[in-house]
């Protein structure tokens, strides 16, 4: 099931997405594996499966960390890849790569869509990669058919919405704050009118993420959006206390998504 | 040059989250307005000439000249500048830059902490607010300069992710730019970053090179040799541009080797590195063949840097620069050579640029002319020389 088909189904059921981070290889890759069989059980519609960089600009604190030990642990592409492939054959869940344009980049871009999408992702992420630097990206996303995920932010002007909007595919990540990847507290309601401004432009899938820690704000978040995306929160309790934890805590956005939200 | 999407050839470019891309275009615009203002220039330039003491002498150093026995070599003695080094004409400009933007707040990294104090130093004179992000490493090899940007009431924000050195601060004072984007601006300290930064940091350092072409032609000589240190590349680039299409100067970019460029403990990404992403943009830099940043190593905290300018990086792959690296022992040489015979004790960057004349020399004729950049004193690194060479600096 590609992204496209996943926002059809939540759609036709009245559900809200929940998208779950994780962090390739962290702290070992049967972790991962076993991570992301907890959270399609947990009712996630969706992972995104980050590999690790050095240098992770977008990122705060948590997954900076986790990717420093996943490096240390010897976490590579390769790897990565065939972790990939391992959890095609033992989940049924849509997955996304998240990574930096360096790792693309030096991997090889067309070898990296083309590997992957073989693998069974259906989409890409790539934080540091505006709409201004996608044209290297796009083709070969275009051609091994990955849908290659545009940011929102609090920031972006109208006229670049409208450019945004014209290139997305699969669906739009909405930055909820300025910052980095990390748990804060956020007024939700504040975005209302840039969410409005968004619909306007697309009739894409809206995903919120950023700063989301608690079933709560997941509702808050989910007011203006079709899916969250909690990346942080999950990482934290993987740091902390391990893959039952995660299961748990998915469970519990999961079923206050479902009820309090009343979608 | 650059292109309009900040490309230097392939090299620059914008790879930076969409939050921070809204802040680099109004500072694009920002800046193409104001270079067309006079008043503005002319504040600019009221604030180096006035505040910073340009213009910088160029000085003939003879017994440095004797020394090698041919050619003449004058050093351009940014050293000389107020907070002693070229560091001050990138802060003016840019400090200048966010009051006009109506920005309160200035967030800058530093490595030897020359770009630090300068931006300090600019924000006490225009009282703005000023964060700086520094390696914890970096802090304690460079105290005196932590102390002096507390002085003059500037935040230090210690950074202990990854190496502790200028490529962690430099990514600190990016995630703290995105968070408080609004009211922030982010001074960065070299050629480096995303477009428009290696575009408008060049700018504000060009006026080393003008001067030098102008005090060359003062003194009747014709110009054959430019030498510069290269970390991120500020000073290299301020000189070079101006003769950056005059192809009978040539021009010589000195990176730092550390420990020996086969021991893999340098900062020498041209010298020895490969295009990649980051910071924002592609040009030369230190990385595995997964595209994991290899933290750089040099005895001077202003060069361990494992990337540099994407203009550098168009200048190598054109020819217009030769690239070219020395080791920390051979810096360090040249650090004392300078000191005994003309008495300059030069920062241990400029040092490297001087450790080339080693090389260079032999293959000048008598009568040729070379210029130096002395980009910055040695006062920040007399300790820790002297922890490491003092029994012959005694």
């Amino acid at each position: 099931m590609n992204i496209a088909e996943k926002f059809r189904t939540l759609s036709a059921t009245g559900r809200k997405g929940l998208i779950i981070y994780l962090t390739a290889g962290f702290p070992d890759y049967s972790t991962t594996l076993q991570a992301v069989k907890a959270v399609e059980s947990a009712g996630a519609d969706l992972v995104e499966i980050g590999l690790p960089f050095s240098d992770p600009m977008a990122d705060g604190p948590i997954i900076q960390h986790a990717a420093t030990q996943a490096l240390a642990a010897g976490a590579t592409v390769g790897k990565a890849l065939e972790l990939v492939t391992l959890l095609k054959q033992e989940t049924t869940i849509p997955l996304a790569i998240m990574t930096y344009y360096n790792i693309v980049l030096q991997f090889g871009i067309d070898k990296f869509a083309g590997s992957f999408a073989k693998a069974g992702i259906t989409g890409l992420i790539i934080p540091d990669l505006p709409v201004e630097e996608t044209a290297v990206v796009e083709p070969a996303c275009r051609q091994a058919g990955l849908d290659l995920i545009k940011f929102i932010a609090p920031t972006t002007t109208p006229d670049r919405l409208q450019t945004i909007c014209r290139q997305a595919a699969g669906f739009l990540y909405c930055i909820s704050s300025t910052g980095v990847t990390g748990v804060r507290q956020i007024d939700y309601d504040q975005l209302a009118p840039l969410m409005t401004a968004v619909r306007g432009e697309t009739g894409l899938p809206l995903a919120m993420g950023f700063g989301i820690g608690s079933p709560a704000a997941a509702c808050q978040a989910a007011k203006y959006a079709d899916a969250v995306i909690v990346g942080s929160a999950v990482m934290e309790r993987l740091t902390n206390s391990g893959v039952e934890a995660v299961r748990e805590f998915t469970s519990a956005i999961r079923q206050a998504l479902d009820k309090e939200c009343g979608c | 040059m650059p292109n309009d999407n900040g490309r230097f050839g392939q090299y620059g470019g914008r790879f930076v989250p969409e939050t921070v891309m809204p802040a680099l275009i109004e500072l694009e615009a920002n800046y193409r307005r104001l270079k067309e203002d006079a008043a503005f220039q002319s504040e600019v330039d009221f604030y180096l000439n006035e505040y910073a003491g340009r213009p910088t002498k160029l000085y003939y150093a003879a017994k440095l000249s004797q020394h090698y026995g041919r050619g003449k070599i004058y050093l351009k003695r940014e050293d000389l500048l107020h907070t002693g080094a070229h560091k001050i004409n990138n802060a003016i400009g840019q400090a200048l830059l966010a009051r006009q933007m109506g920005k309160k707040r200035i967030v800058a990294e530093t490595g030897a902490g020359q770009h630090g104090v300068a931006c300090a130093t600019v924000a006490a004179l225009f009282g703005l607010q000023c964060s700086v992000f520094m390696g914890a490493e970096d802090m304690e090899r460079q105290a005196l300069n932590v102390f002096r940007m507390r002085l003059l009431g500037t935040e230090v924000v210690p950074v202990t992710s990854g190496s502790g050195t200028l490529k962690d601060a430099t990514s600190e004072a990016i995630r703290y730019w995105v968070t408080h984007i609004q009211d922030t601006h982010y001074i960065i300290g070299s050629v480096v970053g995303p477009h428009p930064y290696p575009m408008l940091v060049r700018d504000f350092q060009a006026v080393i090179g003008q001067e030098v072409a102008a005090q060359i032609a003062a003194a009747g000589e014709k110009l054959n040799y430019l030498v510069a240190c290269i970390g991120g590349g500020s000073n290299a680039m301020g000189i070079f541009y101006q003769f950056r299409d005059d192809l009978s100067v040539t021009k010589l970019g000195v990176e730092a080797a550390g420990k020996g460029l086969q021991t893999g403990e340098h900062a020498a990404s041209l010298t020895n590195g490969k295009p990649g992403v980051l910071h924002g943009a592609l040009s030369y830099l230190r990385q595995d063949s997964e595209g994991q940043v290899i933290p750089a190593y040099s005895i001077s905290a202003g060069l361990d840097y494992p990337g540099v300018g994407p203009e550098h990086s168009y200048f190598k792959d054109t020819g217009r620069v030769t690239y070219t690296a020395v080791t920390d022992e051979e810096a360090l040489a040249a650090f004392a050579r300078l000191a005994r015979l003309e008495g300059i004790i030069p920062a241990l960057e400029s040092a490297h640029a001087l450790a080339y004349l080693e090389t260079l020399m032999p293959q000048t004729k008598p009568d040729e002319v070379i210029v130096v950049c002395l980009s910055g004193r040695g006062d920040k690194d007399v300790q820790m020389v002297a922890q490491v060479m003092g029994g012959l600096a005694g």
